[in-house]
């Protein structure tokens, strides 16, 4: 569905058009999010790209109060906590994100095993412009 | 098959700098303090000039100090060049790793007589910049950008963790406060304070300044109190976590036959294991690290002992849960039995199961790139019926260091014997 090579940037480039895409074994079967070139599998190295459905479970998660410099950037830190967490995919295959949508005030109330769906978070302004993981918590 | 060193390799002299923060001194006045010391520490005496070789751990000097490209340096300046110089980075792995590859050069036959080192340089940058530097020993392609900071990934296992066997955070406070107990007892431990002695510290500051002098009915109150220990990454607070910290240590390893030519009593490198992995998100669990496990495994079946054989560990705690699940990736308790271990005071050195004599990373200190090679240090000294205040009783003549990089990307296991 898409001559793109399996790397980070066209990881990033389907999730700027708002798509989660992963890579699918026509050999095997395993699907693998974020992308592989390769298959660890059963070694094969000519994969597919598949599109994921973004539905998914929280696995596990922290509410980060000291944040890197990225995320400080995007308004995150001491006084404004975020969520990132690992999400179980519908699919399979565990990836991480942010997490939107809990109450990050209140740590302790985040459930794992809570349904999640993907969100696609935009930051930076124009050249710098780009998009993010995220999940937000299913209502 | 399980394969073994091509001839037997050991310990003969061990020293480390002291761990902490020291404006004005770069990794190379560090490692000379603790090259200093290692060359005291060899019983019958021997000549620097014998050493063949060096193998320096250092994850990111290239970052913290804007100095890449330091194990010739390190040669230099204790005096060694032209001797080949390598480093070895695996992350907070990196002496772990470095001290493997001088045993293995030692094995092959290249050499006789090898010096391992572990070094970094940490505090010299603000706390978002160290922050910036160590989530670069994570995926920063598929981790970093979801928000994720060390102390976030493992947080995000103690969450993984707490859900699975209904622990509660109370066992990771345990960590922290057995592990400063250890420290208070360590002179070259960045933090020689028990929490206590931290209680008694806040409330004379408190006195000094006119301020109203806080209360707390214990320890504990004290850990669960979000002004005295805030969150980082929750549920760990700043007293789950390894401090940020400056450090050298350095081993001199020599090929077994050599060995009593140096001391009567050298530590033998009876087992190493090391094993890599892939990123956090993509393993089969998240309340261990299955490359611990394998490492774990490895060194276990060279060494020809099992976990139960092992008297004291100094396992990798850069945060209160990498304690507890080290211990279980070691062997030492069932999956989800090293919370309750912890809470019933198991690990402590009155314990059945003595963890961290040194103080672990989370009182001695955590440079990065050293914290592997200060494992040996303890280790040596314990053996060797050095370890003062701290000393286990007993005579223990087996240990076991644990080391890992990343959140378990890398680990390294080795197992010594005092024959």
């Amino acid at each position: 569905m898409s001559e793109k090579p399996f790397t980070g940037t066209a990881f990033y480039a389907f999730l700027k058009e708002h798509k989660l895409m992963g890579a699918r074994c026509p050999t095997c079967g395993a699907i693998y999010a974020p992308p592989r070139p390769f298959c660890p599998a059963c070694f094969n190295a000519e994969l597919e790209w598949v599109e994921l459905s973004g539905a998914g479970r929280l696995a596990s998660y922290s509410v980060i109060v000291i944040a890197p410099t990225a995320m400080i950037e995007a308004g995150y830190g001491r006084e404004h906590p975020y969520c990132s967490g690992v999400v179980e995919l519908a699919e399979g295959p565990c990836i991480s994100a942010q997490i939107l949508g809990v109450d990050v005030a209140h740590p302790e109330t985040i459930a794992i095993g809570t349904p999640v769906k993907v969100a696609f978070i935009e930051r930076g302004e124009g050249e710098a412009q780009k998009t993010f993981l995220g999940f937000e918590v299913v209502p | 098959m399980q394969r073994k060193p091509g001839r037997g390799v050991a310990i003969v002299g061990a020293g480390m700098s002291k761990f902490g923060a020291f404006p004005g001194l770069a990794t190379r006045d560090l490692f000379v303090e603790a090259f200093r010391e290692l060359l005291a520490s060899v019983d019958k005496g021997f000549d620097a000039r014998d050493i063949e070789a060096l193998y320096i751990g250092n994850f990111s000097s290239d970052l913290f100090e804007g100095q890449a490209h330091t194990a010739p340096i390190m040669a230099d300046w204790v005096g060694l060049t032209p001797r080949p110089a390598t480093r070895v980075e695996d992350a907070c792995a990196s002496s772990g790793v470095a001290f493997r590859e001088g045993l293995i050069a030692i094995a092959s036959g290249l050499y006789d007589i090898v010096l391992v080192g572990g070094i970094e340089k940490m505090t010299d940058l603000p706390t978002a910049r160290v922050t910036d530097t160590l989530a670069t020993a994570a995926d920063v392609t598929y981790e970093t950008p979801a928000g994720f900071t060390f102390p976030g990934l493992y947080a995000s296992m103690a969450t993984a963790y707490l859900h699975a066997y209904g622990a509660t955070p109370e066992a990771f406070l345990k960590v922290g406060l057995k592990n400063h107990e250890n420290g208070a007892l360590n002179p070259k431990a960045q933090f020689g304070q028990r929490i206590a002695d931290i209680i008694e510290a806040r409330k004379a500051s408190a006195a000094k300044k006119g301020k109203p002098i806080p209360t707390w009915a214990d320890e504990l109150a004290f850990l669960n109190d979000e002004r005295a220990n805030p969150v980082i990454a929750w549920p760990l607070r700043l007293y789950d976590c390894s401090p940020i910290s400056d450090g050298a240590a350095a081993l001199l390893l020599v090929s077994e036959e050599l060995a009593r030519r140096f001391t009567d009593a050298p530590l033998y490198v009876i087992g190493s294991g090391q094993a890599s992995d892939g990123a956090t998100h993509d393993r089969p669990t998240l309340t261990g690290i299955p490359a611990a496990q394998r490492a774990a495994q490895l060194a276990y079946a060279m060494a020809g002992v099992t976990s139960a054989d092992i008297q004291l560990a100094e396992v990798h705690d850069c945060f209160t849960i990498a304690e507890i699940m080290a211990t279980e990736d070691l062997g030492f308790f069932a999956p989800g039995e090293g919370w309750r271990a912890a809470i019933e005071g198991r690990t402590a050195r009155t314990g059945d199961r003595p963890i961290n004599t040194s103080g672990g990373l989370k009182s001695k200190g955590h440079p990065v790139g050293a914290s592997g090679a200060g494992q040996v240090v303890e280790i040596w000294k314990q053996l060797r019926g050095e370890a003062g205040a701290r000393q286990l009783p007993g005579e223990p003549c087996l240990g076991l260091t644990h080391n890992v990089g990343g959140t378990g990307q890398t680990c390294v296991v080795h197992i010594f014997e005092r024959r």
